[in-house]
């Protein structure tokens, strides 16, 4: 890459940092802004047209369209025909969609519980100075550069009861048909997502500890701290945002976790792993029964979008809240 | 986080114990992929090989592992490229035309960053089919840039905002057209924060694999993250080969990490890093 290049790379993420809090600038700029629009014309509101209408075609009309595809029998190939609430009153009391329901809620809190401690801690301890962590963290990455439907198949390799895991440490205990027994499988998958998406909430809290005011441990040093409790009553509590952030993209990217576990176990054995989303697909596209699938879509998208804006309204201070103030 | 007069030898353990725990599995596909095949089944997996092979990579590269590669590359490129683009052409517009119809777009495209993609893919998949997209590559592509566009738009924004108004206005006021003001200022000013959103929504297309699924068929079509799924169907006893393709698959994302690595991390959290 040209020197250009390495020296906006260079100056980037720090600046980066701070621009992409959406509050601060969106605050900082309205006054400013209500002056600066005042002397000359802004630019054509028709060049927003088309990223709008791209966006609003993809994503707005199928959160309404798959609300009407629930009232509707259809099995991917002819017309969809309107049936009433026929599919909701047969999903709702469909035990594999309670199941489906309880898969996700379950893989939600435990991934939450497993990755919210070791991101804080991995991403405090890659937020200092020394050359090691530096170091680690250059690997510690490495992860998010796989697909998931790489990680998936590599996983899968790894977890043979045969030629995996157990073979090569020697452990007998290892040697388990990890994805092919139902009580396994749930804990194999959630060490693999675990292992996918730590790395990522890591980083976010990197970031942010890296913007805790080093004056305020200089003076619970002074005040003869011990690194226990500047932990929890200087790091933890500066990380207070940053907590609601990831742990919204961690409670809405479980509840939408497809890739890997379609690859991984495809739902099975038997329905031991069919979360909500492998749920709507099998019900969809394999079982081309597209309004149930689409009644388990719309507790989705509906779970989705509720988590996202109660979390935020929360937080006071991130994405949808600016959304608020901009309404 | 200053260093201590005491080194912390606890934080340090872990710090190496979680690294063992990254970077077993990744050494575990790079070991496998070049494994002999006939020894795969006696070998200790994580034992170094002793006649390493490339016959695995052959074996990937022979099984039509280039045109996935290129279609790949296309759904990529095409999408980030049109993604960026109009999302620019709409911060632009955000920021410099205060009126409210251009507050309530903006509205609109922030309630977007919550739609979750994989409970609304029904409907788009009965779009894709209404526009006889079905199986194209253009399925795969029109949908990644909808879903892009939101937090594209928004870090762009956020970005554009810190532009000094004065600039825009000594422009428009020499005469310059919207178009002219586009090129010459709005996009040599934004490099910054269109690398980092670039990268971001690249990786997102290069490794999506719902779109792919469910809107194409044919293997003429497959994409990488695709492939890598429909060779673990077809060389089920070959897993060196199924490796390969991994390693293959992530060779590129892994030469762009070792050449920005920092424009690469930045945007990897590009709109949720504070």
């Amino acid at each position: 890459m040209s020197t250009s290049t390495h020296g906006a790379g260079a100056s980037a993420p720090a600046p980066a940092a701070e621009r992409v809090d959406p509050t601060a600038s969106w605050r900082g700029s309205r006054p400013r802004g209500g002056r600066n629009g005042v002397g000359t014309p802004g630019p054509s509101v028709w060049l927003a047209v088309p990223a709008l209408l791209f966006f609003a075609f993809f994503a707005i009309i199928p959160l309404l369209g798959v609300v009407v595809l629930s009232f509707m029998q259809w099995d991917g190939l002819g017309t969809p025909v309107f049936i009433g609430a026929d599919n909701w009153i047969r999903v709702l009391a469909d035990p594999v969609a309670q199941n489906g329901l309880k898969l996700t809620l379950l893989l939600t809190v435990a991934t939450l519980a497993i990755q919210m401690p070791i991101s804080i801690l991995l991403g405090v301890f890659m937020a200092g100075t020394q050359k090691y962590r530096a170091f680690l963290s250059v690997l510690y990455f490495l992860p998010l550069l796989f697909s998931a439907a790489a990680v998936g198949i590599a996983f899968k390799a790894l977890m043979d009861p045969n030629f995996g895991l157990g073979r090569a440490f020697g452990l007998d205990w290892l040697n388990k048909d990890w994805l092919g027994r139902p009580g396994l499988a749930m804990p194999a998958l959630l060490f693999v997502i675990c292992w996918c998406f730590i790395p990522f909430h890591s980083l976010l809290y990197q970031g942010a500890a890296r913007q805790i005011p080093v004056t305020l441990y200089e003076a619970a040093k002074i005040d003869g701290a011990g690194r226990i409790s500047t932990f929890f009553h200087i790091t933890l509590p500066q990380l207070r945002n940053t907590i609601i952030t990831s742990s919204t993209l961690q409670i809405v990217g479980t509840l939408t976790s497809f890739d890997l576990i379609f690859i991984m176990t495809g739902g099975g054995p038997g329905d031991a792993t069919r979360v909500m989303p492998l749920d709507m697909y099998l019900r969809g596209f394999r079982a081309y029964d597209m309004g149930a699938a689409s009644v388990v879509g719309v507790v989705i998208a509906v779970l989705g979008l509720l988590i996202s804006f109660l979390l935020n309204t929360l937080s006071g201070n991130t994405k949808m809240d600016s959304q608020m103030e901009g309404a | 986080m200053k260093t201590r007069e005491m080194p912390n030898v606890l934080g340090g353990f872990l710090g190496w114990f979680y690294l063992a725990i990254t970077i077993v599995p990744i050494y575990y596909i790079v070991v496998t992929s070049i494994r002999p095949r006939s020894s795969y089944y006696s070998d200790n997996p994580l034992s170094i090989p002793t006649s390493p092979t490339l016959s695995a990579y052959r074996e990937v590269l022979a099984a039509d592992f280039l045109s996935y590669f290129t279609n790949s590359v296309i759904v990529t490129v095409v999408s980030v490229a049109v993604v960026v683009f109009l999302s620019l052409l709409a911060a632009y517009v955000i920021v410099r035309n205060r009126s409210t119809l251009t507050r309530r777009m903006f509205d609109l495209l922030l309630l977007g960053i919550a739609i979750p993609l994989q409970g609304v893919i029904i409907p788009v998949y009965y779009l894709i089919v209404e526009m006889g997209l079905y199986d194209t590559l253009w399925a795969i592509i029109l949908p990644s840039i909808g879903f892009a566009i939101p937090l594209t738009v928004l870090i762009l924004v956020n970005f554009l905002r810190d532009v000094p108004g004065e600039l825009f206005e000594s422009m428009r006021l020499d005469g310059a057209s919207d178009w002219k003001m586009l090129w010459t200022l709005v996009v040599p000013l934004s490099k910054p924060a269109i690398i980092t959103v670039a990268i971001y929504d690249a990786l997102n297309v290069w490794n999506g694999f719902l779109f792919p699924l469910i809107l194409t068929q044919s293997s003429d079509k497959r994409v990488l993250p695709l492939s890598l799924w429909a060779f673990q169907g077809s060389f089920t006893v070959n897993v060196p080969a199924v490796l390969a393709a991994v390693v293959l698959s992530v060779l590129p994302i892994l030469a762009a990490y070792a050449v920005g690595r920092r424009q690469l991390v930045a945007g990897l959290t590009a709109g949720f890093s504070k």
